[in-house]
């Protein structure tokens, strides 16, 4: 989605606990957290189950595939993006929702149907951020 | 009643602490004091901190409080965190409060952590997707919602025509001109679903409330204004983290309570403000306090349930799609129903007895209810 005359998206910053993740998205793996006491699949990443506080928990890499939940289309000038673009939820086929965009796509109602299956890519931010999106399952990108 | 402190303790380490994030060194203190006291985060139903926001903690943690306080005065907020916890607990507003701190004054590491600051899981695991404050964010959900309950675009328009006919009876409100759903829909799309006259305005303004004992009440110059029963509640400082797109946790923690401490039925009702910053929120509000059931408040109110003559009068101001939205509009709901309840609103509906105002904080992230009364019961 980032073009030529756009600034590059924002990049978040890291914490302690979210490092794993930002690691992951480098290596082009979205990963996720799991409980192994509840079997709770959880995001954003935390050093406990947010259902039951066990730290008896375990990281994995997500299958990248996800479904369509809801958006809006920002019409608004971005300094980073061209409008008008979706700003998505998707929901991974692990359970955990998301915000994302949805690239390779039109940014219409009629191209963004909800539920219509996705899968991740990646979009290098800077040397250390990566951002997971989403494109259309089975297109190339 | 007597409060007592039943868990305490510190963070497992003090001094330099680099490896944990200001937010997990809340977590840590808190998880400590839990295990002291013999409980989970489950048992956990009023949550208080300053520095963070209780909104984050909650989230983070993963608690459902029933009352929360983010006093935020300096280092004797805790202090005071507690005074306000022992008159919760005596008001039985909840059993079981947890107060946390966490700084990481000397690494500095997720400083700012709350609030939106660069190391908040907002700005890591929202802000990159490029949202541009509430205009494309709070109506996030309401394209699932749609999808879910089957409501169509022009009833999500006809909240904003039934507003405008309580606006035009109101000479305080901004605009006042009656208008159609098709005038609504041919509006400006300023983040799909939602249309101009779907949103908010943006505009000046205040208000204050003055509060006293019951017993007093009489003594003054305006006939008293009761409060039968509050709710409160906060779920994510994200929208994309809701448990339900669809519905707000905070909306139906803090009605339920709020209808149940004051005693009443649906059908003791007879006014309600809901916080109508776009022109999903009146939709949700009617379903989470169980006016009408999931998926039924679109109909409800492009039948007129809640226009003027209607059997349940909604945003009788104008509301912020019409009357006034200065940011922080949830003060001018309880005016709202503190005019109404006087009999002194400039739209008064017969015979208020009952008023119900329903305020939202953030985009869903806090909720409250406050049920007014004419009469104590």
């Amino acid at each position: 989605m980032s073009k030529e005359g756009l600034r590059p998206r924002y990049a978040p910053t890291p914490t302690p606990d979210t490092e794993h993740f930002w690691e992951g998205t480098r290596n082009h793996k979205l990963l996720l957290q799991r409980c192994k006491d509840s079997g709770t699949v959880y995001f954003p990443p935390r050093a406990f189950c947010p259902e039951n506080g066990s730290t008896n928990i375990e990281v994995f890499e997500a299958s990248g595939k996800a479904k369509l939940i809801s958006y809006t289309i920002n019409n608004r000038q971005h300094p980073s993006f061209e409008s008008p673009y979706a700003i998505a939820i998707v929901q991974l086929e692990e359970g955990p929702m998301m915000m994302s965009n949805i690239v390779d796509c039109e940014q219409t109602p009629e191209a963004l149907v909800l539920d219509m299956p996705l899968e991740v890519t990646f979009e290098k931010v800077s040397d250390e951020i990566t951002v997971p999106l989403f494109r259309p399952a089975g297109e190339s990108s | 009643m007597t409060v007592a402190v039943v868990g305490a303790s510190e963070t497992t380490e003090l001094g330099r602490i680099p490896h944990l994030s200001q937010t997990q060194l809340h977590a840590d203190g808190a998880f400590n004091a839990l295990a002291d006291a013999g409980l989970t985060v489950k048992d956990i139903d009023g949550i208080a901190t300053a520095g963070a926001s209780p909104v984050d903690l909650t989230h983070y943690l993963g608690l459902e409080p029933r009352w929360i306080d983010g006093t935020s005065v300096g280092g004797c907020s805790f202090l005071i965190h507690v005074r306000h916890a022992v008159a919760a607990l005596e008001a039985g507003y909840c059993e079981t409060v947890l107060i946390t701190h966490g700084e990481s004054g000397r690494s500095g590491v997720g400083r700012g952590g709350g609030g939106g600051g660069a190391a908040s899981f907002a700005s890591q695991f929202e802000l990159p997707y490029g949202p541009m404050g509430p205009t494309t964010l709070f109506g996030i959900g309401v394209l699932r919602y749609m999808k879910q309950y089957g409501m169509t675009h022009e009833q999500l328009a006809s909240v904003a025509v039934a507003q405008r006919e309580w606006a035009g009876m109101n000479p305080r409100a901004m605009y006042r001109d009656p208008i159609t759903v098709d005038d609504v829909l041919e509006s400006r799309v300023i983040a799909y679903p939602f249309h101009l006259l779907e949103c908010c305005l943006v505009t000046d303004g205040g208000g204050a409330l003055i509060l006293t004992n019951a017993e007093r009440a009489k003594d003054f110059p305006q006939p008293p204004v009761y409060i039968l029963g509050s709710g409160e509640s906060v779920e994510s400082p994200m929208i994309s983290q809701m448990a339900d797109l669809t519905s707000s946790r905070n909306f139906r923690i803090a009605g339920r309570d709020a209808m149940e401490a004051a005693g009443i039925k649906h059908a003791d009702v007879d006014h309600l403000m809901v916080y109508d910053a776009f022109a999903h929120l009146p939709i949700y509000g009617l379903e989470d306090l169980g006016f009408v059931e999931r998926g039924e408040a679109g109909p409800f109110i492009e039948e007129g349930n809640t226009r003027p003559g209607g059997r349940l009068p909604l945003n009788t101001n104008g509301g912020g799609l019409s009357y006034t939205h200065t940011g922080m509009y949830g003060m001018f709901a309880l005016q709202e129903s503190v005019r109404q309840v006087r009999g002194q609103a400039p739209a008064q509906v017969d015979g208020v007895n009952v008023s119900v105002c329903l305020g939202v904080g953030g985009m869903f992230a806090a909720g409250a209810c406050i049920v007014f009364g004419k009469e104590l019961p």
